[in-house]
């Protein structure tokens, strides 16, 4: 029983790291590529952290794991914005268009 | 069955961290690689996480716990840097 809900956990987490590393690899300009695995990548270390709670049920329960997943969860959405800010700054090449209100300026 | 599905997570982790390899060795911009290293980073933490569900052990929570420390530090201190073009005031 335990097993199984480690299986799915593993499985959901792996999923999710794929995806984030695929949306690294496959997405075309800097800011859709920062997009992808800064979401994805935390979810599926979150499910792998989860799974290994579960996991050490038996031998070795403790809440620590939850550590690293908070410190993720944390982290992840400050570097985001640290490497989206550098982009700007670097003013990286973007697809998105120009918002409505901004058409006729050009800096 | 908890065997293959550990199997089919490291498959998966080897894969990311191969794509991001590929985006560190061949991203246009310095910021791409940056991004790539963070997201390699994470990985290394997932797979170390599920070396310890293969071992049956908690061994390896301190080193996942460093190395997200440390690539948090390195994470914020390359994109300062690619930001401002130094690290100090």
């Amino acid at each position: 029983m335990l097993d199984i809900v480690v299986s799915v956990l593993l499985l959901v987490g792996s999923v999710f790291i794929l995806v984030g590393a695929i949306g690294l690899i496959r997405l075309p300009d800097f800011f859709m590529r920062l997009h992808g695995p800064t979401k994805a990548t935390t979810l599926g270390v979150g499910g792998m952290l989860l799974a290994a709670i579960v996991h050490a049920i038996d031998y070795d329960f403790s809440l620590r794991e939850i550590l690293i997943s908070l410190f993720l969860f944390v982290t992840a959405p400050v570097s985001a914005y640290l490497l989206g800010q550098a982009g700007l700054q670097r003013r990286v090449p973007s697809r998105a268009p120009v918002p409505e209100e901004y058409r006729g300026l050009r800096r | 069955m908890l065997t293959i599905a550990l199997y089919i997570a490291f498959g998966s982790i080897a894969l990311a961290i191969i794509f991001c390899a590929l985006r560190l060795l061949r991203g246009p911009d310095p910021a791409d690689r940056v991004l790539a290293f963070d997201t390699l980073y994470i990985n290394t933490i997932a797979l170390l996480i599920v070396l310890d569900i293969h071992q049956s052990t908690s061994l390896f929570f301190e080193a996942a716990l460093l190395i997200a420390m440390i690539g948090f530090v390195a994470t914020v201190a390359l994109a300062r840097y690619l930001a401002r073009g130094n690290l100090g005031e």
